[in-house]
């Protein structure tokens, strides 16, 4: 701080003293670096999108010229129909399993600690070095599954994982749901473990089956944080980048590119970082509509516990 | 944690299963839940330490297990490559983001939990949702901006954009650890003629040192993990951090040197599973923390 002269000191040491002075001191750090590093940019970003700027060039305003082109542009709305099914599909694998998974823990059984510690590994991991690993148990010639399966004679010659269109969606999103089903079913378990047993222990005693106790005691419980767990999923399956550019690169045949990775090729090698920017600010809306999900989620677990 | 979870351990209907019933509905789903989620380490693991000639070679070995293991693959890598360098950046990069962030998020939190500023819900509010603000979104315009302050490049780079998803991570987190230490004790502090800053240093810090840990491990492995600005931002070796040196320039022409390639990602994964085997708890209950709150 530097030497503040006699007369601002009363005032000075009045602004720190109070609350909203204090409080406004405070929070300016992490303030000015989000402002700068996290508002600026969304907001540079929206404009880039209405710009035909280029790496090493300042764009000019292009009006909507930007989504005018992707409106007619069948790769993007390929990425689009593969960002969605990807979404879709992987975060209900997750969901499920990932259900299971807590249920299972959730039991009274040895080393549970243990079994917890080791299933959170896939998501310790860095994406990209546990990718790396996909892409080589997915590889076209030395496939570790092709090889098992070729063994117990279930198939003739090795599955072609990336190279076939259907066969590359199907694969990453095996690898994305991996990678997913450790934190949907550790954030659940933690949601169980709030559960009194002695609510299932009751609806037992009246009869209820496991499916009943399940379905009627486990899951209503259960829903807020369910809603808030997916919504996190779903956005980071949604804004998924590394597994894609790692497993593929968004090929066969853009077969596989999901929103991001598009906004990526186009911008950074492909040089177009107004396209790519209008890529990016099209994901919006969407994530939009998932956090307005979990806002309600979480408003339903407020008037679940009866706080307002 | 903000609210103490309340753990019932006693056995409770699980008593009644019979063992059969127990082994077929428990055991062998578990047992194949953790085989699909450790094989792919483990034949991270087994590849980076086999020789070349049995990499392959799936008709003489056994592509499950290694004969005469190797040490090569890791010594090409340590001696032959940029590896060294790259570990080195993404420790640099990895401790001055995650030290940053949890600095600017102390103060953050403490402000909007416990000073209660005019706008504090609001902010908190705000807080949350920069945390759902996805990187995808933001590497084209950071780039441009990176690229104007002259920083392109440079550790420095990835040193300030990190923090935009961690601060918001960290403060969230943090706001929840403040929230259950009781009012009492600032205000017995404060009538014993404390200021704020005594307060914050000699009260709310030392108790909040489990939630610090937290933040700061999740914080650290986040910044190791991340990817996407280290691919835009970075473009000459020396300045590489490891995911991205790792599939930029292990990753040459048609013919992978799987070996190289995995002992690559075996040792990259090792500081954040060391780390992450010593802090299991803060782990969970930060990823949790995230959610629950």
């Amino acid at each position: 701080m530097p030497p503040v002269p006699e007369p601002r000191a009363s005032f000075w040491r009045r602004f720190v003293e109070s609350r909203n002075g204090l409080g406004l001191l405070f929070m300016l750090p992490a303030a000015a670096f989000l402002l700068c590093f996290l508002t600026y940019p969304l907001g540079l970003g929206v404009w880039l999108g209405f710009t035909d700027a280029r790496i090493g060039r300042a764009g000019q305003w292009i009006g909507l010229e930007n989504y005018a082109w992707l409106m007619d542009d069948p790769v993007f709305w390929l990425s689009v129909f593969n960002t969605l099914f990807y979404t879709i599909v992987a975060s209900v694998l997750k969901f499920g399993l990932g259900l299971w998974l807590a249920l299972l823990l959730n039991r009274h059984l040895p080393c549970k600690n243990f079994f917890r510690a080791i299933i959170l590994l896939p998501w310790v991991v860095p994406t990209v070095l546990s990718a790396l690993a996909f892409w080589w148990i997915f590889d076209s010639q030395f496939s570790i599954i092709s090889w098992v399966l070729m063994k117990w004679g279930i198939i003739s010659q090795p599955i072609n994982f990336l190279g076939d269109p259907w066969n590359a969606r199907l694969s990453v999103m095996a690898a994305n749901v991996w990678r997913g089903i450790p934190f949907v079913a550790i954030s659940l378990l933690a949601g169980l473990q709030t559960i009194p047993q002695s609510l299932n222990e009751a609806a037992a005693i009246d009869g209820a089956t496991p499916w009943q106790r399940f379905r009627r005691v486990t899951l209503p419980l259960l829903t807020p944080i369910i809603a808030v767990v997916m919504t996190f999923s779903v956005l980071f399956t949604f804004t998924d980048f590394q597994l894609i550019y790692v497993l593929t690169r968004g090929g066969p045949v853009n077969a596989t590119h999901l929103m991001a990775t598009l906004s990526f090729q186009r911008a950074i090698p492909g040089g177009q970082l107004g396209e790519g920017a209008a890529i990016a600010v099209a994901m919006i809306p969407f994530l939009l509509a998932a956090i307005l999900f979990s806002f309600f989620g979480l408003q339903r677990r407020k008037w679940q516990q009866g706080a307002d | 944690m903000a609210d103490q979870t309340v753990t019932d351990d006693h056995e409770g209907l699980d008593q009644f299963e019979s063992r059969g019933r127990k082994i077929f509905l428990v055991w062998l789903p578990l047992a194949c839940f953790i085989f699909v989620l450790l094989f792919p380490f483990y034949w991270m693991a087994i590849t980076a330490v086999k020789p070349n000639a049995q990499l392959t070679d799936y008709q003489n070995h056994s592509p499950f297990w290694v004969v005469g293991p190797t040490l090569d693959h890791i010594k090409y890598l340590l001696f032959e490559t940029s590896y060294p360098g790259w570990l080195w950046n993404t420790l640099i990069v990895a401790v001055c983001s995650t030290f940053l962030s949890l600095l600017a998020s102390v103060f953050a939190a403490y402000a909007i939990e416990r000073l209660r500023f005019r706008g504090a819900r609001v902010t908190g509010l705000l807080i949350f949702l920069a945390y759902l603000v996805p990187p995808s979104i933001l590497f084209i315009p950071l780039s441009v901006i990176v690229f104007q302050i002259g920083i392109f490049d440079s550790k420095l780079a990835l040193i300030l954009t990190y923090p935009t998803f961690l601060i918001p991570f960290c403060t969230w987190l943090l706001m929840g650890y403040f929230r259950s230490i009781p009012y009492e004790l600032e205000e017995s502090a404060l009538v014993d003629g404390a200021t704020r800053w005594q307060i914050l240093t000699k009260i709310v810090l030392p108790l909040a040192v489990p939630g610090l840990i937290s933040a700061g491990i999740f914080a650290f492995t986040l910044s190791w993990n991340e990817f996407i600005y280290a691919l835009t931002f970075i473009s000459s070796s020396e300045n590489k951090t490891i995911p991205v040196g790792v599939l930029t320039e292990l990753v040459r022409g048609d013919i992978y040197e799987w070996g190289a390639l995995m002992s690559g990602a075996l040792l990259g994964s090792l500081p954040v599973v060391i780390l992450y085997s010593f802090f299991v708890d803060y782990y969970v209950s930060s990823m949790t923390g995230a959610v629950k709150e």
